[in-house]
């Protein structure tokens, strides 16, 4: 076989073999036994649920698939994402469908870059405790707490570099007693940094106005009227950057 | 972390490394870039359109007698989700300037546009608004902004690598765009990688002749979907949403044209209908199709719905030959089998090689010739590393990067990959990943024209459902820009088109219609499209699930 998998088999899904290795989850409560080594997602799957809300990009993108857990014989809560989370044994798990979280409505064109726009807009931020139970939430390992404090100093740079890899799945928020919807935030500070403060490009405007003058449209109509050995013998000729 | 057995040749890699190292160093390719021969040579004989059954014939439709994908004629040869005779079109559920089916990338960046040209519109999408391919791209997005580019030049980089069918008037619209969407985003808000004095920073991709990728370390597209999206939900007397509302049927009116649609509610099973002036498709792909069996890079919902809903309504598709399997998906560990490891491994300098160490392709060739290249490496070569459950790969060898740019670059260019594989003990700054080609992009599509246009009045299609823009193969970072490109474009075009239009009653005789010509072509199945949802529920779940009829919504 040259090619993909057998059509039945599934990505996130481990292969179903007899030999293999079970546990026993508790999936909303109910057990299941699923293979060792399957990840949450791949583990409701395997139990026979249709995931309609609790699945997205299934890769760690799109924070879709956002879970709690509990561990036998350990009282803490856990949380992670389910497409990339491994199944424990005994572990007792459920998905968050969605999640409750305040929005600022702004006009991006009309917020200043500093501290004002938190004050304005989230100012719950303001009654972050410094408990650190965003951070510990955070199933991506960002220092969310961190985050919060750069955004009370008014530090959107500091903000925009440590909710980068923000993915958006809502578990410091749903934990955060000061409750605070700190991925808002981090998103509102990425986008006052992206327009307001990181440094321009001056050979991009020179660019776009080249195009607005019309200065490649010659060459375009060239290419645009080759025939396909003419584009071929153009498209092998050409050199290359390092 | 990699099983025992494989050491012998994670040790090849390291022991080849210094003189692969120095290789790159010397600037010149690392490996000769093939010829158009040895291209055409190597995609015939290893790339998975061109097995025997890879495509058929569609029988019925505006394509009818052309041949096409198998999994993408199946599709099309299905009975829809409704009987339009329980349908009243009197009096809509909503009615709204224009209609926008998918909320991703384009869906988006299409609603902002409209918007911002005085136009309403609702946006029905199947999952989460911004559950889509664009939220996943690393990599990131081809623009000709730096001096040594031009967009032309970028013209030809994407037409020669869409084996020269692409239709030149869309391949200049992305190209020509291209610098002026990197600053529409960055107005927006989407934080560029640059350097402290505000240069762009910029890499290879496959098929570039010119550095010309933008990212936003390697969660571009989410960076700039996110931004979208937050737009999007700073319009709400604009721009409506609707989540886990996909649209199922395209409506017509009385003179043919695309008047919008019918919407399903995936919780309640509700139906809805849309009365809009103008409808905009942008449903995505179809990697959830897994087509010839392969794993996927894509979102949950990638079922092509857009694809049948328009060709039902009579919609000519473009290029259906033709799919894209991304030249380097992971293949170990098991778990995360089809993840897309982005092209901007290689264009950071990342290189592949057999079990032995050695490089065998170029590394960044288009994506068909690369992946080609690896299947051959693996299937006739047998110069491939076999995963505990049989698969074949190649690695990936991400440590020369470190070595070629600097120390830490990986984890701050790549968080994404290097979190990833960390979950798994695999620690890519130092050691290789395993790799084999995985679905990745539907080529074709609904033909538009610049201003994302089909033959059906009133529709508009914009992003991977469309066809024609990257002829039969796509270039890395194109799909970003087109989504961006062409959701502007389809959401200007749209509120332009709707100044003149007065509908007529609407209809779904066209579904009907279609019904009719299925069985006038004989053609006998139980498929029903849109598919929605892929189902991954095991045989033996499935054997236990013998519900004999449906009493409202319980099963």
């Amino acid at each position: 076989m040259t090619e993909g998998k057998k059509k039945t088999t599934v990505k996130t899904s481990p292969k179903e073999k007899n030999t293999e290795e079970m546990v026993t989850v508790f999936i909303m409560g109910k057990a299941h036994k699923v293979p060792s080594k399957a990840t949450i997602m791949g583990a409701i799957e395997y139990a026979g649920y249709q995931i309609k809300r609790g699945a997205g990009c299934r890769e760690g993108f799109c924070g879709a698939c956002a879970t709690v857990y509990r561990l036998p014989g350990d009282y803490k809560i856990y949380t992670g994402l389910a497409c990339t989370t491994l199944v424990e044994e005994g572990m007792w798990l459920s998905q968050l469908p969605a999640l409750p979280a305040q929005k600022a409505i702004y006009d991006i064109n009309k917020v200043k870059p500093d501290v004002t726009a938190f004050q304005k807009f989230y100012p719950e931020v303001f009654r972050c405790v410094s408990c650190n139970t965003c951070t510990k939430s955070c199933p991506q390992d960002l220092e969310v707490m961190d985050y919060v404090q750069a955004a009370i100093r008014g530090d959107i740079g500091k903000v925009m570099d440590l909710s980068f890899d923000c993915i958006c799945c809502g578990m410091c928020a749903i934990r955060c007693p000061a409750e605070i919807v700190q991925f808002n935030v981090g998103l509102l500070a990425k986008r006052l940094y992206g327009k307001y403060l990181n440094p321009k490009s001056k050979q991009l405007d020179k660019r776009i106005k080249e195009i607005r003058d019309k200065k490649y449209h010659k060459g375009y109509l060239e290419l645009m009227k080759m025939d396909k050995k003419k584009l071929e013998k153009e498209y092998y000729a050409r050199d290359s950057e390092a | 972390m990699y099983p025992e057995y494989m050491h012998p040749s994670l040790k090849k890699v390291e022991q080849t490394r210094n003189k692969r190292f120095e290789l790159a160093k010397s600037g010149k390719p690392v490996f000769p870039p093939m010829s158009a021969e040895e291209r055409d040579t190597v995609l015939h004989k290893f790339h998975p359109d061109y097995k025997s059954d890879a495509r058929r014939k569609v029988h019925i439709g505006p394509n009818k007698g052309e041949v096409i994908t198998s999994e993408v004629a199946d599709i099309l040869e299905s009975h829809s989700r409704i009987d339009p005779s329980l349908f009243d079109l009197s009096s809509p559920d909503y009615e709204t300037d224009i209609l926008i089916i998918g909320g991703g990338g384009a869906g988006c960046a299409a609603a902002i546009t409209a918007m911002q040209e005085g136009s309403k519109s609702v946006v029905s999408t199947k999952l989460r608004l911004g559950d889509a391919n664009s939220m996943m791209s690393q990599g990131g997005m081809q623009a000709a902004t730096s001096v040594t580019d031009t967009p032309t030049r970028h013209y030809l980089d994407a037409i020669g690598g869409g084996h020269f069918d692409n239709k030149p008037e869309l391949v200049r619209a992305l190209t020509e765009d291209g610098p002026e969407i990197v600053k529409w985003l960055e107005n927006l808000g989407v934080v560029w990688d640059k350097d402290d004095e505000g240069n762009l920073q910029l890499l290879h991709g496959g098929g570039t002749s010119r550095r010309r990728m933008h990212s936003c370390r390697d969660y571009t597209g989410a960076v700039i979907l996110r931004t979208l999206m937050d737009e999007v939900r700073n319009h709400p007397d604009k721009i409506t949403y609707l989540e886990f509302m996909p649209t199922v049927e395209l409506i017509l009116d009385s003179k043919g044209r695309v008047a919008g649609g019918i919407l399903y509610n995936m919780e309640t099973e509700e139906y809805f209908t849309v009365k809009a002036n103008a409808t905009i498709i942008a449903t995505g792909g179809y990697g959830r199709l897994h087509i010839r069996g392969f794993d996927t890079t894509n979102h949950y919902g990638a079922t092509a719905d857009g694809l049948i809903m328009a060709y039902r309504a009579g919609a000519r598709l473009l290029y259906m030959d033709s799919v894209q399997y991304h030249p380097t998906g992971a293949v170990f560990p098991e778990q995360i089998a089809g993840f897309l490891i982005t092209e901007k491994i290689r264009g950071a300098g990342g290189q592949p090689v057999n079990k032995e160490g050695e490089l065998f392709v170029f590394p960044r060739e288009p994506r068909d010739v690369e992946s080609s290249a690896i299947i051959r490496e693996c299937y006739e070569k047998m110069m491939g590393i076999k995963t505990p459950s049989g698969r074949l790969g190649v690695w990936l060898d991400s440590p020369l990067i470190e070595m070629l740019q600097e120390e830490g670059y990986i984890n701050k260019q790549f968080p994404a990959m290097h979190r990833q594989f960390i979950h798994y003990g695999i620690d890519i700054t130092k050691e290789p990943m395993l790799v084999y080609p995985s679905l990745h992009y539907q080529n074709g599509g609904i033909e538009i024209n610049d201003k994302c246009e089909t033959n059906l009045p009133g529709l508009f299609v914009a992003g991977e459902a469309s066809g024609g823009v990257h002829g039969r193969n796509r270039l890395m970072g194109n799909s970003v820009l087109d989504y961006n490109v062409f959701g502007r474009r389809a959401g200007l075009n749209a509120a332009a088109y709707i100044k003149s239009v007065k509908l007529g009653p609407l209809s779904l005789q066209h579904v009907s219609d279609y019904e009719k010509a299925l069985k006038d072509a004989k053609i006998k199945t139980n498929r029903i499209a849109p598919v929605l949802l892929p189902s991954y529920t095991p045989e033996n779940v499935r054997k236990r699930q013998l519900t004999s009829h449906y009493e409202g919504t319980l099963r």
